[in-house]
């Protein structure tokens, strides 16, 4: 088995005309942290549904854990006008749906917060442990679950407390400010016991104190619940702190890799954010 | 003591008190008296307005149905428990119809006249439940696909086939065609209605607040994330819509026995909006609200209102007015004045026990995420 956790191979998302991600080929090795970069509409995000099985890529596949988890290759007219690239050898189509992908344990928070609206903070984590219960619906409606049900709440008190959220686990999940409604969506997260995190923006809208306490905190739970983190993030300062290694995305297409210093003093890189002067 | 021990002490007293009243009640009045009536009916639209409550409050399916399956647990019901004897008086056209047996008469004869016939009767409902279950699971494979008001439309068109099916005459053996079934057995006692349906929304309540319930409630909330979060959005939904069919389908069942006759034509699209409507009035995600609603519904439109129809109304005698039409006039009217003055219903998404303790609220409205 390979060391690496995620790998991403070959991967390309086509929206009609507009290809978001343009083969795509990047690894996730155990224990690192992966950040993924890259201008506003880069296609970062459309990266992170392909993984998580939101979308069935144009073309490619992906790796979960040495395990094939995804995988569509051109069938059709998309055999045409990938052939020569694939050699049309590939008609095979792996698409299963999110929730199967979290149960393998790969698990996401998204870019703009969605929370259940009418839930308490607690029960927010507690549903998100559903994937993980074993009773079918009758045992789990005359309460013969007792056992498991109470080794899942405390589970979730467990995991409150680590977050720092057990002082407002009774409070509607909305009702939190903003930082802490983005720690909740990562407790969520955690409760599907993943081993590969995928954070999608987690400090958009934070401020310089929020964003730092983050940077710690994520690096905390990669520790503590021995996790491998891929992130999107904007954040430059989060990024260059915790990123083991960066993958800088631009109009669909990697364009660098590396660690941190390295990508710093990449002139693609540079280009891509600050745009390349008319007359060099 | 603590809120949530005081709101257990505060449901078990309310529902002793419920009981104990419905014993009163079928020992001092006759059991075709109005009350009584009252009684029986508001439980059985009681259970399917949960029924629906669960499906269209709680998971977010927003499904017009459950007339529907009801005609399928009413026709099971009454095929499945008119005596022997009577058949071929109750299946004049069809030579008696083609089924020759009677559930009851059947425990009967080894179970004895009270408990024999009680068991039948129990099994004949259920055998509607679990048929109105198995029709759901088959409809819900293409038609779960679908979202919002185009499922309403997909569930309404397939209550109104089932009821035109139902009448066709080809079936006639079985479901006496256009005609109606009867002379099958009824509870005498608005009690056993109570009992049974009171069993059958308690679980509900359970499912809904287990595991599952949580999960339909993710669903209803955010279906994006509830299937990030591992949560298999077909399974869960079917699986609501088949519980949910399969109490529509009992309650179709004690529909019938109510009424004493089943004919398909009831079961059009207006019962649906009718517990569509006790559903919204009491409140959506709210069981106790559905209950409330559901005997306020009925005792209105069965008993207080009835006046308006035949020329007086509590002390006021205005045949000139109050003629046939009229009550739904006035019972529109309060409808309006009800889903006007109380936007989310009357209970909202509370339950009884909560109008006791203080429910988590949301603060600082101006936080809350996109």
């Amino acid at each position: 088995m390979s060391a690496n956790v995620l790998k991403v191979e070959n991967v390309t998302m086509q929206f009609g005309g507009v290809v978001a991600v343009d083969n795509m080929n990047l690894e996730v090795n155990e224990g690192e942290i992966v950040a993924l970069i890259g201008p506003n509409g880069a296609g970062k995000t459309t990266a992170f549904n392909v993984i998580t099985g939101v979308y069935q890529p144009t073309n490619g596949a992906v790796w979960f854990q040495g395990e094939k988890i995804v995988e569509n290759h051109p069938q059709g007219k998309m055999k045409k006008l990938y052939k020569g690239q694939n050699d049309g050898t590939y008609t095979h189509v792996l698409a299963p749906t999110p929730d199967k992908i979290t149960q393998m344990g790969m698990a996401r928070t998204f870019q703009n917060i969605r929370l259940w609206k009418s839930q308490t903070v607690f029960d927010n984590v507690l549903i998100a442990k559903h994937c993980r219960t074993h009773t079918n619906f009758l045992s789990a409606a005359l309460r013969l679950n007792r056992k498991e049900e109470a080794a899942q709440r405390a589970h979730v008190e467990e995991l409150l407390k680590t977050v720092g959220l057990y002082d407002v686990k009774d409070e509607l999940a909305t009702s939190l400010p903003y930082g802490k409604q983005r720690r909740l969506e990562i407790a969520r997260a955690l409760a599907t016991e993943p081993k590969l995190l995928l954070l999608d923006e987690p400090a958009a809208g934070m401020n310089p104190q929020e964003t730092d306490e983050l940077t710690a905190f994520i690096g905390e739970i990669r520790d503590k619940f021995k996790l491998t983190v891929f992130l999107i993030e904007h954040h430059m300062d989060l990024v260059m702190d915790i990123s083991d290694r960066i993958y800088v995305l631009d109009f669909g297409k990697l364009i660098a890799d590396g660690t941190p210093e390295e990508i710093q003093n990449n002139q693609r890189v540079i280009d891509a954010y600050l745009g390349v002067a008319e007359d060099a | 003591m603590t809120t949530s021990k005081k709101k257990t002490v505060f449901l078990a007293a309310v529902l002793i008190l419920v009981l104990a009243a419905a014993i009163a009640v079928d020992a001092a009045l006759p059991s075709y008296h109005i009350v009584i009536k009252v009684i029986k009916k508001g439980t059985v639209y009681a259970l399917v307005a949960v029924s629906m409550n669960l499906l269209n409050g709680f998971t977010g399916l927003f499904s017009l149905g459950q007339a529907g399956f009801m005609l399928l647990g009413a026709y099971a019901y009454g095929v499945l428990t008119i005596p022997v004897a009577k058949r071929i008086s109750v299946y004049q056209y069809f030579d008696g119809g083609a089924i020759q047996f009677s559930l009851p008469e059947i425990f009967e004869s080894f179970l004895g006249k009270t408990v024999g016939t009680t068991v039948g009767m129990l099994l004949a409902l259920l055998v509607g439940g679990l048929l109105a279950a198995l029709m759901a699971w088959l409809i819900g494979l293409p038609v779960l696909r679908l979202k919002s008001d185009y499922l309403a439309i997909a569930t309404l068109g397939f209550a109104e086939i089932l009821r035109a099916f139902f009448q066709w005459n080809a079936l006639g053996p079985i479901t006496n065609g256009s005609n109606l079934l009867k002379s099958y057995p009824d509870f005498e006692h608005a009690t056993s209605y109570i009992i049974l349906a009171g069993l059958m929304i308690a679980f509900i309540v359970l499912l809904i607040n287990s595991t599952y319930g949580r999960a339909f409630k993710a669903i209803r909330d955010d279906e994006v994330a509830a299937e990030a979060m591992g949560i298999n959005l077909a399974k869960h939904k079917r699986m609501a819509f088949i519980i949910s069919s399969f109490f529509a389908g009992i309650g179709g069942g004690m529909l019938a026995m109510y009424n004493g006759t089943i004919a398909a034509a009831p079961f059009k699209s207006a019962m649906t909006y009718e517990i569509l409507l006790i559903v919204v009035i009491g409140g959506i995600g709210s069981i106790t609200g559905s209950i409330l609603a559901s005997y306020l519904y009925i005792f209105s439109a069965e008993w207080l209102l009835r006046g308006l129809d035949s020329g007086k109304f509590l002390f006021i005698n205005a045949p000139a007015v109050f003629k046939n039409g009229f009550r739904m006039v006035v019972l529109s009217v309060i409808i309006m004045c009800i889903v006007l003055f109380f936007r989310k219903g009357l209970m909202g998404d509370k339950e009884l026990p909560d109008l006791l303790g203080r429910r988590p609220k949301a603060r600082n409205k101006e936080v809350v995420g996109k």
